[in-house]
């Protein structure tokens, strides 16, 4: 079972840069330049090694491939990896975003340089973990132990109100993660076992079912985030350097997906139908609260993340739809999600770098100046508001899809949701891009380096080529994605008949 | 195990430690003041080998004088522990003694009865030898507290812990009374035997008697009113000492009297375990918020651990008592590096004992900085920290025993305990550099980096440590 390696090589190779940098003394120019490199490097390694364990992945089939197992804890934790259709696409969203992330930090990040990329490798490892692990006990180290880089990176080099984001973020995820760590302990005397491949065949009682339902669902809600508990992530997002901002819209807000999807859904099936309506619920008032309060945000970061927040419910509900379009299409939204919100966050960071202003008003007429930036910041724009030809639609298109055949008045509702979007995202485009140049400040504005031109053209492909050929994600997934729907589908209806 | 009448084997190190305790304090009396730093090496020795004695080679485990010591893996376990606690301790005094000029070879000797003390106490299988064990513990206790007797505060801690101390041996004493009088005997087995069946209402108030005198020992909330001032007055080392080695023996002594005596009356002990356990992690996790003292903060913070240690005893199971044995390991580990933290902190000559005086630590001393938030991420139960699976094994323990509230208003408080051991990090690596430190001394860097190692290597080779817990919980069953 334990012949493969590439799961482990993903988990090591970060880390082993983060040691490099460590090894690095003293805090010279020449250092700091070394810090950059050696980030630079283990990330696309990291990135590549990922491509290889793609190539070597096979879509059709639905269970876990990349196996790799060793006893850890007295034979009852497992060091075990391992990817399916679900968690793969996570893997290589993480692995590609990340050496984007450490060029967008290239210039802006001028101070204590490296414990900066320290702090990142290490976030990288994490974030790979949690998609990759397949014991529960082993996938909540990963899912915990990210705070701390993340709370560090908030803490150390955000902005004015960074020891309050970044106290509120780890308070917020800590509380939410410790009810699921006594469920997790719970099914453990259950089952006997934490390691995840059983316990997806393991049947929990209906009652039993509940309550480890709502505890998981506390955890992954908070990450998610979704309404009423998502008032951290503003904070968060507005505080964090801009690579922060990226990694915590593009991968840690998808943790909370990635684990409504691997463990609520087909562990709990009875208390998820239980639970729908609860979660649906949430999701509609996430999509249309969120973005009338996305309409009137002064702070460009800010508007982004009440936007994230509306997306995650499209997330959400396509989920809890329990059925094929609509998981697939909360799966597509998250990856395309991943790309649009991370190139988004990328793109107010080019101006901030620039002007060291979030505030929508002190932009205007940037298009005169930064042509090339007007035109990525549009596609990322459109991208975000689900236009057909974006990754964006896809998911927005296929979830909607999903929940108008679960409940035709959430679908309805959500849609509402489309036409929001719209509105918020576009007149933030107006403002900073259209208009009369007239402030002074922006004069001699400068568009896009070639450092991030590297950093927004994949993204930029990638958002457009996945929003005409959807195939590639769609395909990776729905071996496993079909798996988990009929075997959600066939649990529901045990029950059932148990109950008659 | 066989009972016998004398057994030198089964005693060796505790008669090593006594034998040599009794010609240091020769020595220290015959050539006076000179001989402060022989003695505290000869203690250091003394430890160690006593350790050594202890850990390696093969002497039977065994029960002797008639049933009143017993040696098995549980009390050998946690005796390495004690003993690497007041070790440790001894190592880290050394600098400060020689700094504050507070010497004196009495220190070492004290450190040494008080260590022989918590060996009979862990070893202790009747109330008598319990009783013994504890007080020569305590004795010594007390005087270390005031051992900077010019120093009004230290005096005031003496005084504090000496009047509460005696007042909780009193109560334990009067319980252990009432439960001869109801069992006819002082040996736990026999207690044991005698408590089958229905009890009256008077065993009821000798075990509260009882639990109550334990609790004192290891500050369980409502018995901890001496913790925060004896912390803060006592010298640092003394602190030290305070929070590590007799803590060990205390918790110790509580896990077999509870699970060996008092067996037949585990559904009354384990409701008072679980209030007192409830009641110590509210107040731990409350109260430190709003210190400013560091060893204040961290008295506060010992409260709220030996609750969450609790909620392991609550379970009144094997995984409980394997969980309770990891967590006071790891407390142990933790303990030590955060107080060798802490004795680094000096500017210009003096000690320093402000939260705020860590400020920007990050930027003036990265290393020392690393070391201490790992201290304090682990204290806050983050994984993959050791401070994670101490809190891990003690909750699934509760779980299994179906204790769903204490576990849920446990993590609960775990959350809010987090919030003052981040803010420590937060001081040291947000806030805008202070004056940097005095360089550390080798004692308290090595102690700190070791105690850091084990903290975050802990999770990639956790099976010596489980193993040996479990089978020294298994002794107790």
């Amino acid at each position: 079972m334990s012949d493969h390696w590439i799961l482990s090589t993903l988990l090591i190779l970060p880390v082993a840069g983060a040691l490099a940098i460590l090894l690095l003394r003293g805090e010279s120019e020449a250092n700091n330049r070394n810090a950059r490199w050696i980030a630079l490097i283990a990330t696309v390694l990291t990135f590549l090694v990922s491509l290889v364990g793609w190539a070597q992945f096979d879509t059709a089939k639905s269970g876990f491939q990349l196996v790799e197992q060793h006893d850890w804890f007295s034979h009852v934790i497992l060091y075990k990896l391992g990817v399916d259709g679900i968690s793969m696409p996570f893997v290589l969203l993480t692995t590609f975003l990340m050496p984007i992330c450490i060029l967008a930090s290239w210039v802006s990040i001028q101070k204590r340089v490296k414990e900066y990329f320290i702090a990142f490798l290490a976030l990288e490892t994490l974030m790979i973990g949690v998609f990759a692990a397949l014991d529960l006990v082993l996938f909540y180290l990963f899912f915990e132990g990210g705070l701390i880089p993340m709370f560090l990176i908030i803490g150390i080099w955000g902005g004015k109100r960074r020891v309050y984001a970044a106290f509120k973020f780890f308070l917020y995820t800590l509380v939410g993660s410790l009810l699921m760590l006594l469920a997790i302990m719970a099914m453990y005397w259950t089952a006997g076992t934490t390691d995840i491949e059983v316990l997806l065949k393991t049947a929990f009682s209906p009652s039993a079912q509940k309550w480890l339902w709502l505890a998981f669902f506390a955890s992954f809600a908070v990450k998610m985030p979704m309404w009423p508990v998502h008032t951290w992530l503003p904070d968060a997002h507005v505080e964090a350097p801009t690579a922060g901002s990226v990694i915590l819209a593009a991968i840690l807000l998808k943790m909370g997906g990635y684990g409504l999807l691997r463990f609520s859904l087909p562990m709990f099936p009875d208390a998820s139908v239980y639970f729908a309506p609860l979660v649906f619920a949430m999701s509609i008032i996430a999509i249309i609260y969120t973005s009338l309060v996305a309409l009137v945000q002064e702070d460009m970061k800010k508007l982004i993340a009440y936007s994230s927040v509306a997306h995650m419910g499209f997330v959400t509900m396509g989920l809890f739809a329990a059925n094929t379009q609509g998981v697939q299409g909360a799966v597509y939204q998250m990856i395309s999600h991943g790309l649009v919100s991370g190139a988004l966050f990328l793109c107010v960071g080019v101006v901030y770098d620039r002007m060291h202003t979030r505030d929508i008003a002190a932009y205007g007429g940037l298009v005169k100046r930064m042509p090339r930036y007007a035109v990525a910041m549009m596609v990322f724009t459109l991208a975000n508001i689900g236009l057909p030809g974006t990754s964006g639609f896809v998911g927005e298109f296929l979830t909607l899809i999903g929940a108008f055949q679960a409940n035709s008045w959430v679908g309805l509702l959500a849609t509402t949701g489309v036409i929001l979007s719209a509105a918020y995202a576009l007149y933030l485009y107006r403002r900073v891009i259209f208009g009369v140049l007239d402030k002074p400040s922006l004069m001699k504005i400068e568009d896009l380096s070639g450092r991030e031109i590297a950093c927004l053209a994949p993204l930029l492909l990638l958002t457009i080529y996945y929003g005409v050929h959807p195939q590639p994600i769609i395909d990776a997934s729905a071996a496993s994605i079909d798996a988990l729907v009929t075997g959600f589908n066939h649990a529901i209806s045990l029950t059932k008949t148990a109950g008659l | 195990m066989d009972v016998t009448a004398l057994s030198l084997p089964t005693i060796l190190p505790e008669v090593i430690i006594a034998v040599g305790a009794l010609a240091l304090v020769l020595l220290g009396a015959l050539r006076g003041e000179r001989s402060i730093w022989l003695v505290t090496e000869g203690a250091v020795a003394l430890l160690g080998i006593a350790l050594v004695v202890l850990l390696v080679g093969h002497r039977p485990e065994g029960v002797t004088f008639y049933g009143a010591f017993t040696d098995d893996a549980f009390a050998r376990f946690m005796k390495a522990l004690s003993l690497i606690g007041s070790l440790t301790t001894l190592l880290l005094s050394i600098d400060f003694m020689r700094g504050e000029k507070v010497g004196g070879f009495e220190f070492p000797v004290l450190l040494l009865l008080s260590t022989l003390g918590m060996m009979m106490l862990i070893s202790a299988s009747d109330f008598i030898a319990l009783y013994l064990g504890l007080e020569l513990m305590s004795l010594a206790l007390y005087v270390v507290a005031s051992y900077r007797r010019d120093n009004l505060k230290s005096s005031e801690a003496g005084l504090k812990y000496f009047v509460l101390g005696a007042l909780s041996s009193g109560m334990l004493l009067y319980g252990i009374s009432l439960m001869y009088g109801y069992s006819g005997t002082v040996s736990f087995a026999g207690v044991s035997a005698a408590l089958q069946g229905p009890s009256p209402i008077g065993v009821i108030f000798a075990l509260v008697f009882v639990l109550a005198g334990l609790a004192f020992k290891i500050s369980a909330v409502p018995f901890h009113m001496w913790t925060p001032d004896v912390y803060e007055g006592a010298p640092t080392p003394v602190t030290t000492f305070f929070a590590s080695a007799p803590k060990m023996a205390a918790m110790a002594v509580l896990l077999r009297v509870t699970l060996t005596a008092f067996p037949g009356i585990a559904a009354e002990w384990r409701q008072i375990i679980a209030f007192i356990s409830i009641a110590s992690m509210a107040l731990g996790a409350f109260a430190a918020i709003g210190q400013t003292n560091i060893k204040r903060l961290m008295a506060y913070s010992s409260i709220g651990h030996m609750g969450f240690a609790l909620v392991g005893l609550a379970a009144g199971t094997v995984e409980g008592a394997q969980g309770v044995v990891i967590y006071m390991a790891i407390y142990l580990v933790m303990t030590l590096g955060t107080f060798a933290g802490i004795l680094s902190m000096r500017r210009g000559g003096e000690y320093i004992e402000d939260i705020s005086d860590l400020a920007g630590l990050g930027r003036t001393n990265p290393p020392m900085a690393f070391f201490l938030a790992a201290m304090m991420f682990s204290l806050a139960g983050i994984p993959p920290l050791a401070g994670f699976f101490a809190k891990f094994y003690v909750f699934t323990a509760a779980i299994h025993a179906n204790l769903f509230g204490l576990a849920i208003i446990g993590v609960l408080l775990s959350a809010v305990g987090a919030y003052y051991y981040l803010r420590i990090i937060k001081i040291m690596y947000f806030d805008e550099p202070a004056k940097a430190f005095d360089p550390q001394g080798y004692a308290t860097r090595i102690v700190l980096a070791l105690a850091a190692a084990l903290v975050i290597f802990d999770a990639i080779a956790p099976a010596p440590l489980t193993n040996a817990a479990m089978a020294a919980a298994k002794s107790l069953f």
